[in-house]
């Protein structure tokens, strides 16, 4: 009988180590609101902050945040950052906020965060708290009526490649993964408590144009266009950069390659020489020789990354000319009439 | 005004008429969330107000904290060392950002609150107190903004006044999200960029069918015409530019084509992109 019961419990225990996978993020309205405060204060300098929360099975609720100071590279301020977040952390517990990490959130300027930095933090992150995200927000965007929240997370497969570190195009096939899976975007729900739900339904004006519609409605989108096609230009030129760097690989492996198969050719003649002659043959390996020396592939992860960011460009401004599309046909139905 | 040195009971009159706030709805936010949050004895919550004084005189109220406290009858201990621990704090994140004020929640200014006010006094010049009814005590989400007032009899400080100011409560942050996404209690997912502006372009049409309805209307004689609308429309009408038919085709073709160009770069670059991708694994596995 003690027997079964300890089964089941070490069942049980078992079956909770193996956590659901994580599907949405559901942020409260306070938070998002102060995302944007924040983000939007700072712009165009970008900012981090903490995220609060409880991790409900496969759902994350984020119900508070705080602001990190602007970071400075100064080893007596990073320590006193460590102790602005102490201190925050225990002030906000005594009012009661869920004080129990889960990621942090950060500001971007037109969708380029996709950034080795980026990885490192969700490492450090992932260290101490199981299941993290990070809340990218785009004050650039929100020019134009769009909320540009996005939850991201890095996919489980990159994450065991990342510790290996190993970036080898075989490592990389083997694992069967692409550009497309390093972050996983997971899905957003928005609550609020059913106080401010009472609150806004009371404060919510009853003109019939919001300010997100005036917003909406602005015709002119070049400057945005402009500085999206300048990131996209960085990008490509970087990725050529990437790119010459595996030529120059593959020409030096090549011509390595080559060297190796003349030594073991001249090594293959003098042991036949000395076959004849009755000797003992040299071995056809030589580790001390430099031409055996491997030479290091480039990391993948770079150009990985340069691929997600020009890919992300490319959806934004296929996004913004959309709805340009839109608002020219409509200026133009308008004036027609 | 008396001459000051008969003894006289005056208000000292500050600058308070013209003194008016205006709110950030994070700060509402903040503050039923706090609400929500209380402990179980507390009644309410108070706690401080950030944000800064605009050039003409506004006080423009951007954040805030709660301050945990106690009260019992006729005292309240407010927990000072936090207070300063906090404000620390915030001013390191922002330090633009001042306390301004305080806020309570419940209806109405009540006895302890000329104890906190006094308090606040001497950390800012004139403090702010609002008031969150999170009770719904008449029915309504009443927000109030409060500025004291001294009555002094001759020298000596007799009691204080609380004065109400005109509150702006037009959240034009929370208009930029969405009141859609604030107002309820789940919403499933954030509207995407395409999705919003099929909304936005909708509420335009209906509002030039009502305008259109309603020029109709008067033109028919069946709704007595207004004047000041009648200007309104015309303003409208009259703000559109004056260009001729080929000019503003050539406009709109123009920007047409500029956004198709871009649209075939990156549509370009994404094949590109797969290809490349392709391409690589396929040199790959040879």
């Amino acid at each position: 009988m003690a027997t079964t019961t300890t089964r089941s419990f070490l069942q049980v225990a078992a079956t909770e180590e193996a956590a659901p996978p994580l599907r949405v993020v559901q942020i409260e309205g306070l938070v998002i609101l102060k995302i944007i405060k924040h983000c939007k204060d700072h712009s165009p300098s970008l900012v981090t902050g903490q995220l609060l929360g409880l991790d409900v099975g496969s759902v994350l609720e984020v119900t508070n945040c705080f602001p990190f100071p602007m970071r400075e590279e100064d080893e007596e301020i990073e320590a006193d950052g460590a102790n602005y977040q102490l201190e925050m952390m225990r002030c906000l517990r005594e009012v009661n906020v869920d004080n129990n990490t889960v990621g942090w959130y950060q500001s971007t300027l037109l969708g380029s965060f996709q950034t080795v930095e980026l990885i490192e933090t969700f490492m450090n992150y992932q260290e101490n708290i199981r299941r993290c995200v990070c809340i990218i927000y785009d004050p650039s965007r929100a020019d134009q009526g769009v909320l540009a929240l996005k939850a991201l997370k890095l996919s489980d497969s990159f994450m065991e490649l990342y510790r290996s570190n190993n970036f080898t195009g075989e490592k990389l096939r083997e694992k069967n993964l692409s550009w497309v899976d390093i972050f996983e975007e997971i899905p957003i729900k928005v609550s609020n408590s059913a106080l401010i739900s009472a609150f806004m339904t009371e404060l919510e004006p009853d003109t019939p144009v919001t300010q997100c519609d005036y917003d909406r409605l602005q015709l002119s989108t070049s400057s945005l266009m402009e500085r999206n096609m300048e990131f996209l230009i960085e990008c490509m030129d970087d990725l050529s950069l990437e790119q010459q760097k595996f030529q120059f690989y593959y020409r030096s492996l090549s011509r390595q390659q080559a060297q190796q198969q003349a030594w073991l050719q001249k090594r293959r003649a003098e042991n036949m020489a000395r076959k004849a002659s009755g000797e003992e043959p040299l071995p056809e390996e030589d580790p001390t020789n430099p031409v055996f020396k491997p030479i290091p592939e480039p990391s993948r992860l770079e150009s990985f990354l340069i691929t997600n960011q020009i890919s992300n460009y490319c959806n934004q401004i296929n996004g913004v000319s959309g709805q340009s599309f839109n608002r020219i046909y409509l200026m133009k139905a308008l004036h027609d009439d | 005004m008396a001459a000051s040195d008969r003894t006289v009971l005056q208000f000292s009159s500050s600058s308070s008429q013209s003194l008016s706030a205006k709110v950030h709805p994070l700060v509402i936010f903040n503050i039923c969330d706090c609400y929500v949050r209380r402990p179980d004895q507390a009644d309410r919550v108070i706690g401080t107000l950030l944000g800064s004084i605009l050039p003409d005189g506004t006080v423009d109220i951007r954040n805030s904290y709660a301050v945990p406290h106690n009260e019992s009858v006729d005292q309240v201990a407010l927990d000072i060392e936090y207070h300063h621990n906090m404000l620390i704090s915030h001013q390191k994140v922002n330090p633009k950002e001042i306390i301004v004020g305080w806020y309570s929640t419940g209806l109405g200014v009540t006895g302890g609150s000329a104890l906190i006010h006094e308090f606040y006094s001497r950390e800012v010049q004139n403090p702010i107190h609002l008031t969150v009814d999170t009770g719904f005590t008449n029915g309504a989400g009443t927000i109030k903004a409060y500025v004291s007032n001294n009555l002094s009899l001759g020298d000596r400080q007799i009691a204080a006044q609380f004065q109400e100011i005109p509150l702006d409560l037009r959240m034009v942050e929370a208009e930029r999200i969405g009141f859609d996404t604030l107002k309820a209690t789940a919403v499933d997912k954030i509207p995407s960029d395409l999705e919003g502006m099929e909304a936005s372009m909708q509420r335009l049409l209906v509002l030039i069918d009502d305008i259109h309805k309603y020029v109709d209307d008067v033109v028919e004689g069946r709704v007595a015409p207004d004047n000041k609308i009648g200007r309104f429309i015309s303003d409208a009408v009259g703000s559109l530019p004056k260009m001729t038919p080929s000019v503003f085709d050539k406009l709109v073709h123009d920007s047409l084509e500029d956004h198709l160009l871009l649209l075939y770069l990156s549509s370009i670059t994404r094949t590109q992109l797969s290809l490349a991708e392709k391409l690589n694994t396929a040199a790959q596995i040879l």
